[in-house]
């Protein structure tokens, strides 16, 4: 890989200074104008199953109890019950005291291909020590979780802090090493304009991230489609300059099967066809896996499935 | 000289007032063949819209008081007295009937608002009850709203016809996707003006013009509705129609022009409670 900074905070910041601006109307004009593709019959039946399988099947409430994530596990391994030609999706999204009991419970039920993903870095706002952030990453790794869904400090990076930012990063992702994927979360409703995506999504590439991702899901708006536009040109040009293939996550108000197949076609038409899978693009979602499974039942059984045919989560 | 400013007949789902989502219409003319107005030509999806529309308005239309279900009935009746001569006109337009006729008609269609808004908080205790067992147990029995309801209305009488259809099954406390009359539609959709500003919340009433042909099948399939009126369906599809419901076993009914609380309970279930005296 070729390095793009020195390392110092002055190189980070001449070349995040450099990028160029995003065209707000041009984004969104693309964006919208990507929703209307028509995705029908049989693209639309491999578009469903795509999808599945890249779906990070999240459950991220205060009343979570292990109850609650055994049967997301169970649901995420087996979505559907009665058919067994449903793949299981891309990964189990819990908070850290969960990890090792979704972990436990997939392996028990045969879904040691599923990793569990951890919210870290004090999920959802980041506001808590560098040595606490540290600490909840390790939890989270050594109770099995093989993915880190970090969160940056919004209120560094709006400051200009954004050394301060690089620096936590790259400290988690020295954590993580080979044992865990790291996804960084931007939390770009907070971030308030697309060209502050931008330098983000750049910023965190820059330090190791493996994924980006949109937003906490405790914020709205979450992951628009022009946002998601912007972080997916981002991955397509970081790869340009230097041959490495990071992956985008939208998370967030993504929970009808029309929203995560608008997603679809945005990474294919943006990044290109190479990210159309579970390595390079996950959906973080929780009610958006029951539609995607009524629809799935509505193309096998020809008419409309109902909510009484999908689990309640 | 003054460009008439014409009405877009659109449909009504969740509260709004969308066009089909297929971009069709079909053109209305009234029986000495002059052209009226272009209704939206509902497709499937339209349908399944309206359906997701009904059951995420099911649990609020369900818990509210029955009380309060009859304030919004009665509400409707009154709006619909203050549009009377709109539906009087494209009653008698589109059926071609007098105007005699068509205010008859009007008439009786608001004083049946009335009746089942009264009907609201009485069924469950006319129908229910408390039943005498031999055991330590208060057992009583009451009727309970079944869920989404599809509504095809009576293809004559538009605006009379589909109240005989819609109003039991919401003064039960179901949500409903109705189906118009496909000769006589726009009364459906000039009621759907007067639901949306009767405090009926949003997705309790849904209303779809188009093809029967074409909407029925999918209705009759749905999983996600759990009845039919198919008082307005050709006698020769019932069996179609009940093969497609078997699957998740809809009540599927035809009245003849009934008008009774019996209506309401085609749509209720009841449910019976055992509850241990001295705890």
């Amino acid at each position: 890989m070729k390095s793009l900074i020195d390392g110092s905070e002055s190189s980070l910041r001449a070349f995040l200074d450099n990028l160029p601006g995003v065209d707000k109307v041009g984004a969104e004009g693309r964006a919208a104008m990507l929703a209307t593709r028509s995705i029908k019959t049989t693209s639309k039946a491999k578009a469903i199953d795509l999808a599945i399988k890249m779906v990070d099947l999240t459950t991220l409430e205060g009343a979570d109890t292990p109850g609650k994530v055994k049967s997301l596990c169970a649901k995420g391994f087996r979505p559907d019950p009665t058919d067994a030609s449903v793949p299981h999706v891309g990964a189990i999204c819990v908070y850290n005291d969960m990890v090792e009991i979704a972990r436990k419970h997939l392996d028990s039920i045969g879904g040691q291909d599923i990793p569990v993903a951890a919210v870290s870095t004090a999920f959802p706002s980041g506001r808590a020590s560098m040595e606490v952030k540290l600490r909840d990453t390790k939890d989270a790794i050594e109770a099995g979780a093989s993915e880190i869904d970090m969160v940056i400090d919004r209120g560094a990076f709006l400051s200009g802090r954004i050394g301060e930012v690089f620096e936590e990063i790259r400290e988690i992702k020295s954590l993580c090493g080979d044992r865990a994927h790291l996804k960084v979360i931007l939390e770009t409703g907070e971030l308030a304009t697309y060209d502050n995506v931008r330098k983000a999504s750049y910023l965190a590439m820059l330090a190791g991230a493996d994924f980006i991702k949109t937003s906490t899901g405790k914020v709205t708006p979450a992951a628009t489609a022009p946002v998601v536009l912007v972080m997916l040109e981002a991955v397509r040009d970081f790869y340009k300059l230097t041959g490495q293939r990071i992956g985008v996550k939208p998370a967030g108000g993504i929970r009808t099967t029309k929203d995560a197949i608008k997603q679809l076609v945005l990474v294919n038409e943006t990044a290109g066809p190479e990210w159309l899978t579970p390595d390079l693009f996950r959906i973080g979602a929780s009610a958006l896996l029951n539609d995607l499974l009524m629809q799935r039942m509505k193309l096998r059984d020809g008419r409309y499935s109902g909510s009484n045919y999908v689990t309640v989560d | 000289m003054r460009l008439d400013v014409m009405k877009t007949y659109k449909l009504y789902i969740g509260g709004a007032f969308p066009r089909s989502e297929s971009g069709r219409s079909y053109e209305l003319k009234d029986k000495k063949g002059n052209f009226v107005a272009n209704p939206a030509l509902a497709s499937r999806k339209d349908l399944r819209d309206a359906v997701v529309a009904a059951r995420s308005a099911f649990n609020g239309w369900s818990h509210a008081t029955a009380f309060n279900r009859g304030q919004i009935l009665y509400r409707i009746a009154e709006m619909l007295e203050g549009r009377s001569l709109q539906f009087i006109e494209e009653i008698s337009a589109l059926e071609g009937v007098s105007q005699t006729s068509a205010k008859k008609q009007v008439q009786e269609a608001i004083d049946l608002w009335v009746w089942y808004a009264g009907w609201c908080d009485k069924i469950s205790t006319s129908a229910g009850g408390t039943n005498p067992i031999a055991g330590p147990y208060y057992n009583f029995t009451i009727p309970e709203p079944l869920g989404v309801v599809g509504v095809i209305a009576e293809e004559k009488e538009s605006l009379l016809g589909l109240t005989r259809g819609l109003a039991p099954v919401i003064a039960g406390g179901n949500t409903a996707v109705l189906i118009a009359s496909e000769s006589a539609p726009l009364p459906a959709i000039t009621l759907a003006e007067v639901l949306a500003t009767s405090d009926l919340p949003g997705g309790v009433v849904n209303i779809l013009t188009g093809k029967r042909s074409e909407l029925v099948p999918w209705l009759a399939g749905h999983m996600e509705v759990d009845g039919i009126d198919i008082s307005g369906v050709a006698k020769t599809l019932d069996g179609e129609i009940k093969r497609a419901g078997s699957e998740n076993l809809k009540r599927i009914h035809r009245f003849n022009k009934d008008v009774s609380p019996n209506r309401m309970l085609s749509f209720m279930e009841y449910k019976t409670v055992w509850h241990p005296i001295g705890i």
